[in-house]
């Protein structure tokens, strides 16, 4: 289990003089949910982004899946692509189609399946991701900020990749909402077999989800490992994240 | 999509009463698999497994069909994909196809009966606004209404001039060709002075400023509305028809009148040039002409116009920006309703007019 599906060497990555990440060095192995934690405008969905493709980096190396995401094209990259689900932070629900609708435009790529046969599986998704089955048929501007993460959850699910990316899922949730968020990520990760690089703020889905912890800070990852480890890291900046009164609720909360 | 399904490949094969499945059984592979398989689906030695393979068996098996050689993480994931089928609904009633219709004209109208209502509901808010702007002057916002005057007026001197001083043009070179014909070339200038100062300066500069300030407005407040803006704005203390539905539309009433002067001599300009060049009516000729034998009335019945134009504009587009939603998409549909609304509704404004001079004789 311990085969590396994203590995992240020596990255830089910039906009005009201004230096994001520089030396960035980052794993993710099969089968786990790194959570990767930093403060704001340290670049975490910059970083997100990159491993993507969709900023292409000043210098260094990044594989998925063992094959480097800014040397492929075409077909491969394609395929590539469909290896991966990305939830972006507000969804990015095509706004035009109805949340069913979404979770089929994945499915459209996989030829000779019956119109019936996209719309069970995308109807299906969408009840994993534990959205209503009147859900459906809504349009993204009608749901709530959860309900938008659900069906962008979903539509990433669309094609059971093996890596899914999610920007701060639980950002802007209630606790309740986001507790459920929580569960559904570790349920999903255990039904499926997933590898899930998630990009919070939140302690408590830092407790409840994530296998091990990367910090983000002065360019690079500062530090990785269990919540365990990061609370005896003596780095200032980390020390406070995880000792803050906000860190000692969510921990306290666990025991 | 070859190079896609290339690495997919799932083996099926028939075995009596069972289907036997190896390889790779997933989203890729789904439409190789028969819609209705035998009596006992068995897999071995599974490559892949995923939600949609076990979609597929979760379906079956509700059929009846027992399915055998799972390995303990495919029956789990089997397992938790039954448990989230979602359960269909039960159909919606369906209405015979008169009542339908007779349902869908009934929201129409009511529809529109709204729409109607909300804009004298917005006319009211203006009126009441402005009332209290005259009993409060303090509240009055003199800088916003400058403003708006510069960006609905002052900007559109240039479009609303050239496009009268060309419609002035037109009139005397289609007019010259019809009354050359009669030896009647000079009436071309009471053809352009009524046309224009009664009619087209007027209407056009509307319809012109109906396209460009009405859509400006719906999504100025739009995207206000959109953002919460205007909400805050009321938490705040301030009156959104103070601040922004009062400046709006005082500047469009009173900006139009004064296009469309501007309107009226332009294209009077572009009649004489054309007059002159076409048919050798010298400008002092064409002068005397249109002083003596055009009355005022004629720019009085076209100006009187202006105001209404300005208020049925400014209320439309204002409506409009309040009815967005929270998405662009509703920003976009609004933005596009209210020009098409503003331009129907001066067309519509304008032709009442002319029947009500043509009743009173002006």
């Amino acid at each position: 289990m311990s085969e590396n599906v994203i590995e992240v060497r020596g990255l830089r990555t910039q906009f005009g003089s201004h230096v994001i990440h520089d030396g960035l060095d980052l794993d993710l192995k099969r089968g786990e949910i790194l959570g990767v934690v930093g403060g704001s405008g340290t670049g975490k969905s910059v970083l997100l982004r990159t491993i993507v493709g969709l900023i292409t980096p000043a210098k260094g190396d990044v594989r998925v899946l063992g094959q480097d995401v800014s040397q492929l094209s075409g077909t491969a990259r394609e395929a590539l692509e469909r290896r991966w689900g990305v939830m972006f932070q507000d969804g990015a629900l095509f706004s035009a189609l109805t949340v069913q609708e979404n979770v089929e435009v994945p499915l459209r790529a996989v030829p000779g399946l019956t119109n019936a046969q996209r719309e069970g599986l995308a109807q299906l998704k969408v009840s994993m991701a534990g959205l209503p089955r009147n859900a459906n048929g809504k349009y993204p501007s009608d749901l709530s900020g959860g309900m938008k993460k659900r069906a962008g959850l979903a539509r990433a699910l669309a094609l059971d990749p093996e890596i899914v990316f999610l920007d701060e899922p639980t950002a802007g949730l209630d606790p309740i909402g986001a507790d459920a968020f929580d569960k559904l990520i570790v349920a999903l990760r255990d039904a499926l077999g997933l590898s899930v690089f998630l990009v919070t703020h939140d302690l408590d889905t830092l407790h409840a989800c994530c296998d091990r912890i990367a910090v983000l800070a002065e360019k690079k990852v500062l530090t990785t490992g269990t919540m365990a480890d990061m609370l005896t890291v003596d780095h200032p900046w980390v020390h406070e994240y995880f000792h803050g009164p906000r860190a000692r609720a969510a921990t306290d909360g666990k025991d | 999509m070859d190079d896609l399904t290339r690495d997919h490949k799932l083996t099926a094969r028939n075995d009596g009463d069972s289907l036997i499945l190896s390889g790779e059984l997933t989203v890729w592979t789904l439409p190789q698999l028969p819609e209705n398989p035998p009596q006992t689906i068995r897999v071995e030695g599974l490559t892949r497994f995923d939600t949609a393979a076990a979609w597929y068996l979760a379906g079956r098996a509700a059929d009846g069909t027992t399915v055998q050689g799972l390995t303990d993480p495919q029956q789990k994931l089997l397992d938790a994909v039954t448990a989230a089928q979602p359960q269909p609904d039960p159909a919606a009633p369906t209405m015979p196809a008169w009542r339908e219709i007779l349902d869908k004209t009934g929201r129409r109208v009511m529809e529109y009966l709204t729409f109607m209502r909300e804009l004298a509901e917005f006319l009211g808010r203006f009126l009441a606004a402005l009332g209290r702007a005259i009993r409060h002057p303090g509240e009055f916002r003199l800088t916003s209404l400058v403003h708006h005057c510069q960006e609905t007026g002052l900007r559109a001197v240039p479009i609303v001039a050239l496009m009268s001083f060309l419609i002035g043009v037109v009139l005397a070179f289609q007019g010259a060709a019809q009354l050359q014909q009669f030896g009647a070339e000079v009436f071309v200038v009471d053809l352009i002075a009524i046309s224009i100062l009664r009619e087209l300066g007027i209407l056009l500069t509307a319809i012109i400023v109906a396209g460009r300030t009405a859509s400006a407005l719906t999504a100025s407040i739009g995207s206000m509305k959109m953002r919460e803006e205007i909400d805050a704005m009321r938490t705040l203390g301030m009156d959104p028809d103070m601040v922004l539905i009062l400046p709006r539309v005082l500047a469009l009433l009173i900006m139009l009148p004064i296009l469309g002067l501007i309107a009226n001599v332009s294209g009077l300009i572009g009649g004489a040039i054309m007059s002159w060049i076409e048919l050798g009516i010298s400008p002092s000729m064409f002068r005397y002409r249109l002083v003596a034998e055009t009355g005022i009335e004629h720019v009085i019945a076209g100006i009187s116009k202006a105001p209404v134009f300005a208020i049925v504009i400014g209320i439309i587009g204002c409506h409009a920006g309040m009815k967005v939603g929270k998405d662009a998409e509703s920003l976009g549909a609004q933005t596009s309703a209210a020009v098409v609304n503003a331009i129907f509704a001066v067309i519509v404004i304008d032709a009442l007019f002319s029947i009500f001079f043509a009743e009173i004789g002006v």
